[in-house]
């Protein structure tokens, strides 16, 4: 075992001594700090930094470098500045722990910073207790994987986990995102995916998105952020395979989607929020293939939402399913599953023979008289829920599931 | 008083009506878990019953059967026994034969298909309204001196508590819905054993949408455990207070 | 002390009807009573205020010459059979004996009447298959079981068979000759007339009066019960 990781070892070094030398930076090693073997490394080269605890003030990679740390060597700001800024294109760095930038009002002081680079690739860190974690800007072909950040500041000295701002062609991928204002933040960023991260327990938005097009989200999971996740006046967004639960409190949003437009959300799981989606200026887009369960309210679709597909969701053990401000006509609900459907299906095909319309009497009234939350559950509502199914009156006529399934859908 | 509870359970137990409201309950359990996959589908049905038949048959039954007794409960103030004594025996008594068939009824199918916390809460729910609406109807039995009487104030007491209360409530909310109420709405709350025990099954299945809530008290109420045990106190308000009030009017009673 | 109970001005009403208006008298051992008047006279109210029952709003009630009022220790000496006896329905005849032994926390003194009444034979019959007649006779043997000083019977010869009835008056004398205090009211004149001693005679919530049953006879020349009564009331 021993000898096939040494020769492993050896293998990479010489690999990398065909491209360029390997600086090593430790106590008692030629280079004591990160910033002195940088001044010297050339094009090409590698910084192989051993463990230890390192003094970083703003230590700047303006070379096409590989940085490694080799198990997890820190490197610390002592909150005086931001940690490491990268300026050059085509450096990766991989295998540190980052820690204590500096918090301010005026400047973002980040873990890591890379500004107007591409093909840079940040892997593998731990970022602790930083004001803002990694922060892109003006870059292109990013790659961000397999980082930690972990916040733990109150949320007015806190910054974004991930932010990124004017950037095209970023990957971010594997990374666990907590303790941060935005677990991840995207504003004007295109052509861009976020795939398989976690980000949890921050203060605003596990994920906020806006003025970003062509970006897809997939496999993440956002849970118990302060607000939720945000998508906002993007379009051509697909949003695939992501979980969002707990995310309690009033207007506090599973997936918040304001004036969208193209978009597909398809598969994703709404658990436990007080709203699982909430949608408002929209238009073209696609909810398919969702589970919705455990939330207060599965749907909260505005009226100024159009021309979008609501179809082989499950709704199950909502406190309410749908609800609206007017009416939906210009939007469309089939083949959902209802566990509140109390319809027959005597042809036996699979689909209800009567229309479901999931917008309740109770939850037009809760929306009036938000105090009559107490009463959720009586048999007063129950009772005015029927009649109001049975003879529609004050209901909007026009949500209705014209072909409920009567199975759950599985995935 | 733990004598006489225990003949009253002997005599209760052989009930046929207490034999068919087991079996009810049970039946309705067991069907709901059988038609039904989803276990907090299931729950919430179940929650349903509780919430209607558990306070209705136990403030009837227990009406009744005091009735039924009133000979055998002059026979007792005969003995030498405190009417305290005979009281508080009747009711634990009768308490625990409710108690016994809701827990067979009920208890023992939602831990066997579908227990979880949810499940826990549904079952405490259930025994507190049980002994609540026993409490109540010692009440209006002791303050009414016939069976007809009694068995009609009983039925009222249910009427409003599980259907009217609600009503009057969401009339309320309409008519002053201009005000701040969440107050009001709490305390009016805990006037009501049925509306306690529904709130304590809302907190576990609905916290997601009590949650969406600004007021900070309702945040208070509902986001900490003060809700829930707000609700035990005041459950446990309901079976003391009615309790010891008929208590107060059968010392004095003539029989 | 001879005096066993003695009522002191007890006043009774329910709501507006003034039921009894002041009652004194006192009861010796070795006394069988008739509570005797007509209806509406207070019989059943001053017999429920003797057992506690009924609680008096005014006026004492003195058991061995301490006042009960409100207590319950006293009834330990009191064997009391209800006009109708009903008990829990679904339990049986030997658990209704069980139970009032280990309600009173007492041994069974006296199960004559058991014997008598051949009651032991239908111990596994549960209360609600039994006739009236049999709970009256579960009521009379209960009374007497644990051998008390006063006895209290309410009709006691109501729903009993001719044959119970005469067990039951041969008890009665029995007891009276040892010593106990024994209370009853009835209709039936032949009754009153071959066991009650004296005679306590209500009338709109007030003692008429309180007289022994031979000077009742003597004082109306007759020897008839049922006549004297008559004659003395007129």
């Amino acid at each position: 075992m021993k000898i096939l990781a040494s020769s492993l070892c050896l293998l990479l070094l010489l690999q990398v001594s065909v491209m360029g030398e390997t600086l090593i930076v430790g106590p008692g090693k030629t280079y004591s700090s990160l910033r002195a073997a940088v001044a010297i490394a050339d094009k090409g080269d590698t910084v192989l930094v051993l463990k230890g605890t390192y003094v970083s003030l703003n230590t700047i990679i303006d070379k096409e470098i590989t940085v490694l740390g080799k198990g997890y060597p820190t490197l610390d700001a002592q909150q005086k500045e931001e940690v490491v800024t990268i300026t050059a294109n085509n450096v990766k760095l991989d295998g540190f722990i980052i820690r204590n930038s500096k918090s301010g009002d005026m400047r973002d002081f980040a873990g890591i910073r890379l500004h107007r680079v591409h093909n840079v690739t940040v892997s593998n860190n731990r970022l602790i207790n930083t004001f803002f974690g990694i922060y892109l800007s003006d870059s292109k072909n990013i790659r961000v994987s397999g980082n930690t950040v972990k916040g733990s500041r109150e949320a007015i000295n806190s910054g974004n986990g991930i932010h990124s701002w004017k950037c095209s062609r970023v990957t971010i991928s594997n990374n666990s995102i907590s303790g941060h204002r935005d677990g991840i933040y995207f504003e004007f960023v295109n052509n861009s995916l976020i795939k398989g991260n976690t980000s949890a327990n921050n203060h605003r938005y596990g994920l906020h998105f806006m003025f970003s097009d062509d970006d897809t989200y997939r496999n993440n999971t956002f849970k118990n952020n302060g607000s939720g996740v945000a998508v906002m006046y993007s379009k051509r967004i697909t949003m695939l395979h992501n979980v969002f639960q707990e995310n309690w409190g009033s207007s506090i949003y599973g997936l918040l989607l304001k004036d969208i437009t193209s978009s597909q959300i398809n598969g994703n799981r709404f658990v436990r929020n007080t709203t699982g989606v909430y949608m408002e200026g929209c238009e073209n887009i696609s909810v398919h293939q969702n589970d919705f369960s455990n939330n207060g309210w599965g749907l909260r679709v505005l009226a100024n939402c159009v021309n979008s597909t609501f179809e082989k969701n499950n709704f199950k053990s909502n406190s309410f399913d749908v609800t609206t401000n007017g009416s939906l006509s210009l939007n469309r609900f089939k083949d959902n599953y209802w566990d509140k459907y109390e319809g027959y299906d005597l042809n036996k095909d699979g689909k209800g023979d009567i229309p479901y319309r999931p917008v309740s009497l109770y939850a037009q009234i809760i929306e009036q008289i938000p105090q009559s939350v107490m009463l959720m559950r009586s048999f007063i509502v129950s009772l005015l829920d029927k009649v109001e199914r049975a003879i529609p009156s004050l209901t909007p006529e026009s949500v209705k599931d014209e072909f409920p399934s009567m199975k759950q859908w599985t995935r | 008083m733990w004598k006489i509870a225990k003949y009253i359970i002997f005599d209760i137990i052989k009930s046929k009506v207490l034999i068919a409201y087991t079996a009810l309950l049970a039946l309705i359990s067991v069907s709901i878990f059988m038609m039904d996959t989803d276990v907090t589908k299931g729950l919430v049905s179940i929650s349903t019953v509780v919430m209607i038949i558990v306070p209705l048959v136990s403030v009837v039954f227990a009406t009744t059967y005091i009735f039924n007794a009133s000979e055998f409960t002059e026979l007792l103030v005969s003995q030498p026994i405190s009417r305290k004594d005979i009281l508080l025996g009747k009711y634990v008594g009768i308490g625990a034969s409710i108690l016994g068939a809701f827990i067979l009824g009920v208890c023992v199918p939602v831990s066997l298909f579908a227990f979880s916390v949810t499940a826990l809460v549904l079952m405490l729910v259930g025994c507190l309204l049980s002994l609540s609406f026993v409490s109540l109807a010692f009440l209006a039995a002791t303050m009414t001196s016939d069976k007809a009487k009694g068995i009609g104030l009983s039925l009222m007491i249910w009427f409003y508590c599980a259907i009217i209360f609600d009503g009057l409530v969401l009339l309320f909310l309409f008519s002053f819905n201009d005000y701040p109420l969440e107050k009001a709405m709490i305390i009016l709350t805990s006037l009501n054993p049925v509306d306690l025990g529904r709130v304590m099954i809302l907190l576990q299945l609905d916290i997601s949408a009590l949650m969406g809530y600004t007021g900070a008290l309702y945040q208070k109420f509902f986001g900490s455990g003060y809700g829930m045990l707000f609700a035990t106190v005041f459950q446990m308000v309901w079976i003391t207070v009615p309790l010891l009030l008929a208590l107060r009017i059968f010392k004095r009673k003539d029989l | 002390m001879d005096e066993i109970i003695e009522i002191r001005d007890l006043k009774k009403s329910f709501g507006k009807l003034e039921v009894l208006k002041g009652i004194d008298c006192k009861f010796r051992r070795g006394e069988v009573v008739s509570v005797l008047g007509p209806n509406a006279s207070g019989k059943t109210t001053l017999i429920k205020s003797i057992l506690g029952m009924v609680l008096p709003d005014a006026g004492e009630l003195l058991f061995n010459g301490q006042p009960v009022t409100n207590t319950f220790e006293y009834k330990r000496h009191i064997g009391y059979m209800p006009q109708i006896g009903r008990y829990p329905e679904n339990m049986k005849m030997g658990q209704i004996f069980d139970m009032m032994r280990d309600l009173r926390q007492e041994h069974a003194q006296d199960e004559d009447l058991l014997k008598t009444f051949k009651l032991e034979s239908m111990f596994h019959k549960p209360m609600h298959t039994l006739s009236g007649g049999t709970r009256q006779k579960v009521s009379a043997a209960l009374a007497f079981m644990f051998n008390p000083e006063v006895l209290i019977l309410d009709e006691p010869s109501a729903g009993l068979d001719p044959l119970a009835s005469e067990h039951l008056k041969e008890k009665i004398k029995e007891q009276s000759a040892k010593g106990k205090l024994v209370l009853f009211t009835s209709h039936i004149m032949s009754e009153v007339d071959e066991i009650a001693g004296s005679i306590l005679y209500l009338f709109e919530g007030k003692v008429r009066f309180f007289k022994e049953l031979d000077a009742i006879k003597s004082e109306a020349g007759e020897v008839r019960l049922g006549k004297a009564l008559i004659k003395t009331l007129i």
